[in-house]
């Protein structure tokens, strides 16, 4: 399986996330923010960092990257897409996620490890846990906390789209403590924390984050059957 | 040429802390009686005669706010 991942200028967080789909095995694909293309891939995963310096706003202009209208398109047609911290800002900005990242309530930059509820075990990216499944990731973030009109969320809530949900402290004053979202496929999965820093015990607070790579590849697997 | 400004502003029900962190220092400064702070975004943008108000409104709603977050209100004034 190909799981691309993709570097806009001020992405930092891509060297982790090839790191992190090698070390579940499957082959990383490095993208760029320039290509026409998406070179094959099975899969796509925006990495965390400061996309154009964060300008105007986290992820607006990422989003029209030339990659990105590629990934639009195909994530559209159903191809596993995964945004982690600035990936998911450039999800919600590009329409494929409902909701918005604003600054965290305490206006601090949060960084430490956190602690999650995998609350839906059925996307693309989740497979590999428990329902409920607790999870110690790394949280990196100053604009975290997600925000969506009280309707929305609920319509997120019923349809059973939260993906998972911080426990213990809120870091960022995300609405009903959310850390993660899904499309209505389950296919587009978005989320401030980083599985990618939580691969190997030996760099990371815990392997719990190895769990979302081989999901992927075990719905590729079954896409494939 | 036209001046033409584009005001974006947390909308009302958005929380906004850091609006709330001025507010929260005015007092300490000296300054009483400031009841509220919202901070948002103000745009200039120096357009052709060509560009009319739809594809202001296009840029404004589609590109400098965020519509899920944000309010915006695009104004021509004298150059």
């Amino acid at each position: 399986m190909r799981i691309g991942a993709v570097t806009f200028p001020g992405t930092l967080d891509d060297v982790d996330t090839v790191r992190a789909i090698r070390h579940a095995g499957a082959e990383a694909v490095e993208l760029w923010h320039g290509d026409a293309d998406l070179r094959g891939v099975d899969a796509v995963i925006l990495p965390g960092g400061f996309s154009y310096g964060d300008y105007l706003r986290a992820g607006a202009i990422a989003r029209f990257a030339p990659v990105m209208e590629r990934v639009i398109e195909a994530a559209r047609g159903g191809m596993p897409v995964l945004g982690i911290c600035n990936g998911f800002q450039v999800l919600c900005e590009a329409g494929l996620l409902p909701g918005a990242l604003v600054r965290n309530h305490k206006l601090h930059f949060v960084c430490r490890d956190q602690w999650l509820r995998v609350e839906r075990a059925t996307t693309a990216w989740t497979g590999r846990y428990e329902p409920g499944a607790e999870i110690l990731v790394p949280v990196k973030n100053g604009e975290g906390a997600y925000m969506a009109a009280e309707r929305e969320l609920d319509e997120l809530e019923g349809e059973g789209r939260v993906v998972f949900r911080y426990l213990e402290e809120n870091p960022n004053g995300s609405r009903r403590d959310i850390a993660g979202i899904c499309d209505d496929t389950g296919r587009i999965v978005g989320l401030m924390p980083h599985p990618e820093h939580a691969v190997d015990a030996l760099t990371g607070p815990s392997d719990d984050g190895l769990g979302i790579f081989l999901s992927a590849m075990d719905s590729f697997v079954k896409g494939a059957a | 040429m036209a001046r033409v400004v584009v005001d974006v502003m947390p909308k009302p029900e958005i929380l906004d802390p850091q609006g709330q962190a001025v507010a929260n220092a005015l007092p300490r400064l000296g300054f009483g009686g400031v009841r509220d702070v919202r901070q948002g975004k103000h745009f200039e943008l120096d357009v052709d005669d060509s560009v009319d108000d739809d594809t202001l409104d296009k840029i404004a709603e589609g590109f400098l706010s965020n519509p899920v977050i944000e309010d915006y209100v695009v104004r021509r004034v004298e150059p």
